[in-house]
């Protein structure tokens, strides 16, 4: 790995080389059958940057974070953890260091903390597990703070105590506490209030630039991503169709499917009519032209992919 | 009536509180509007400011335990409070119609598309098979589904689909109004601007005013004529479209604008005091 790399460019802490996913379905009723939900996905994380995955419900960005946290198994295909394959992690010590380097934040934070547990629960298992010198009360305060929540009252109270934007706060704070170096966050302000999730995102974006730590974003709505991070990768059917530069793959799309997402992001100045000057029709067209195999990726500028079909 | 001056709804100082262990929680308090006829009047505003409990309590279709304590709610000149149960029912729906948050998860599971349009049919007047065959068709391919899914069950459909589907069964009696509690928060936006778009084209064709509620300003103001935006139960602005985007006079719609990531081409036009 340190090979391909001079000194001055830090090695990628993560690398999806050529990973395929197909999940079987066998319906308790009807034919089973298979879904091709990757299909030959490239992508890399650079240290202290955030990656934006983008695209629309199904395109198979969640499967993406999921495998990266090993919960599927790639069809074929390699995911290198700093220049190593996580499926050679055999025994159990380099299981833990992975696991402990890498953490999920989910999209629900309703139903992603336990309702039976305190904050301080949550929040000093992850610290006894993997960093047991510094499980006591003052850490957990010490966590809280990093996560701007109020470490006096916070660590006593329930989950249903607490806001949607808090909670979202704890589970990054969960996160820290195992001293995460990679977050895979999935679409975590989706479900969040609009007046609070500028506020998250920024925690995150501090998180990033102070703490040094990497970000997977995972989200559908693409002004979130330019906000947030460095690279962006547009999904669409299990296939990467433009990648780069946030700047330039959101800022001036090249491929078709990221443009049509460009053109549906509301904007305020232009009212809808009833006529809708093609855009449905110019929808169909691309996604349907979107979807056929990716025959090869052309570099447009530096850093920028676009998909050949 | 007259039709063309009188609004067809009318809210005024409507006051809804939730019974609680405690003092009654006001989660509306004393809120006054009106709705035109084709109108689109947008309403805005955090999660739990009472926006939703709006939408349910102008179809009369809130629970305990909340209570409509005080106020007026007329449609069309008709004291919609003091409607007794038959006539609700017969309102419902073939008056006004709703499409409910996250309408996706809004239609019976372990029903086919064809039975739920059916049930609703059947339940506003004697109609034969033939013509609830015909009707669902009709209304299916209005919203862009190809009639023979009609046989389909909601699992089978795609997320926008059923979307349209519950868009279809809210315009199948032609309502005047349709209240739409944030309809397309859990769709991608390319199918988001698709979904619009046909609520748009089908209100010029068919005519209807619609009581949009969302979150999203930016989508807010793409679709509405005019818009309110709510804080803690209370509306403290509401105004043409053009105003609320580029002169808001509320510091807290000015706070709503700025707490939303805009794309960086769009927030150049500088269009919002920030």
């Amino acid at each position: 790995m340190s090979a391909e790399h001079s000194d001055s460019v830090p090695p990628d802490i993560l690398r999806l080389e050529k990973i395929t996913k197909a999940f079987h379905i066998k319906p308790v009723f009807g034919p089973a059958k298979t879904v091709e939900a990757l299909r030959n996905v490239n992508l890399s994380l650079r240290p202290g940057k955030a990656l934006a995955l983008v695209g629309e419900s199904g395109s198979g960005k969640s499967t993406v974070g999921r495998m990266i946290v090993q919960h599927y198994k790639a069809t074929s295909g390699r995911i290198l953890f700093e220049g190593s394959d996580i499926a050679n992690m055999a025994d159990r010590a380099s299981q833990m260091t992975y696991r402990q380097a890498v953490q999920m934040v989910f999209q629900d934070p309703f139903s992603s903390l336990n309702p039976a547990h305190t904050i301080r629960h949550h929040l000093q298992r992850a610290l006894r597990l993997h960093q047991p010198d510094h499980s006591s009360d003052a850490d957990v305060c010490r966590i809280l703070d990093e996560v701007e929540l109020d470490s006096g009252s916070t660590p006593d109270k329930y989950p249903h105590e607490l806001s949607g934007g808090q909670r979202q706060r704890v589970n990054f704070a969960r996160a820290l506490a195992v001293n995460a170096r990679l977050i895979v966050a999935d679409e975590p302000t989706s479900m969040l209030d609009v007046s609070i999730r500028k506020s998250v995102l920024a925690l995150m974006q501090r998180l990033k630039a102070e703490r040094g730590l990497s970000i997977l974003y995972i989200t559908h709505d693409i002004a979130t991503a330019e906000y947030l991070a460095e690279d962006t990768a547009v999904m669409f059917r299990g296939q990467v169709v433009e990648q780069g530069p946030t700047g330039e793959v959101v800022g001036a799309p090249k491929h078709s499917y990221t443009q049509l997402l460009r053109a549906a992001v509301p904007d305020p100045r232009q009212r809808l009519r009833a006529h809708d000057a093609g855009f449905a029709g110019r929808a169909k067209e691309v996604r349907a032209a979107s979807a056929h195999l990716v025959t090869g990726m052309v570099e447009h500028s530096p850093g920028h992919f676009i998909a050949q079909h | 009536m007259n039709e063309s001056n009188t609004p067809l709804l009318q809210v005024k100082d409507l006051r809804i509180e939730y019974l609680t262990a405690g003092a009654p929680f006001a989660a509306v308090r004393d809120v006054s509007f009106d709705i035109h006829r084709n109108e689109v009047l947008g309403l805005a505003g955090e999660s739990g400011c009472g926006k939703s409990t709006i939408a349910y309590a102008l179809m009369r279709l809130h629970k305990p335990p909340a209570l409509i304590r005080s106020g007026d709610i007329r449609f069309e000149g008709r004291d919609v409070l003091a409607f007794d149960k038959e006539v609700l029912r017969a309102w419902r729906w073939s008056d006004v119609s709703m499409v409910f948050q996250s309408a996706m998860n809004s239609l019976n599971p372990v029903m086919s598309i064809l039975g739920q349009f059916s049930d609703m049919l059947k339940a506003h007047g004697k109609i034969s098979r033939e013509d609830i065959i015909a009707r669902t068709a009709e209304m299916l391919e209005m919203v862009g589904i190809a009639a023979d899914r009609m046989q389909a069950y909601p699992h089978q459909l795609s997320g926008g689909m059923r979307q349209r589907v519950a868009l279809a069964l809210a315009l199948t009696l032609r309502p005047k109004l349709i209240i739409m509690d944030e309809p397309t928060t859990a769709l991608d936006v390319v199918v988001q601007r698709e979904i619009l778009q046909e609520v748009l084209r089908l209100r010029d064709e068919l005519g209807f005013s619609v009581l949009f509620i969302t979150h999203d300003l930016a989508l807010m103001a793409q679709i509405s004529d005019r818009i309110g935006i709510m804080k803690e139960g209370e509306i403290v602005e509401i105004g043409p479209t053009e105003q609320v985007v580029t002169n808001p006079q509320h510091d807290y719609t000015r706070a709503l604008w700025s707490a939303m990531p805009v794309l960086k081409q769009i927030e150049e036009a500088e269009i919002y005091v920030s």
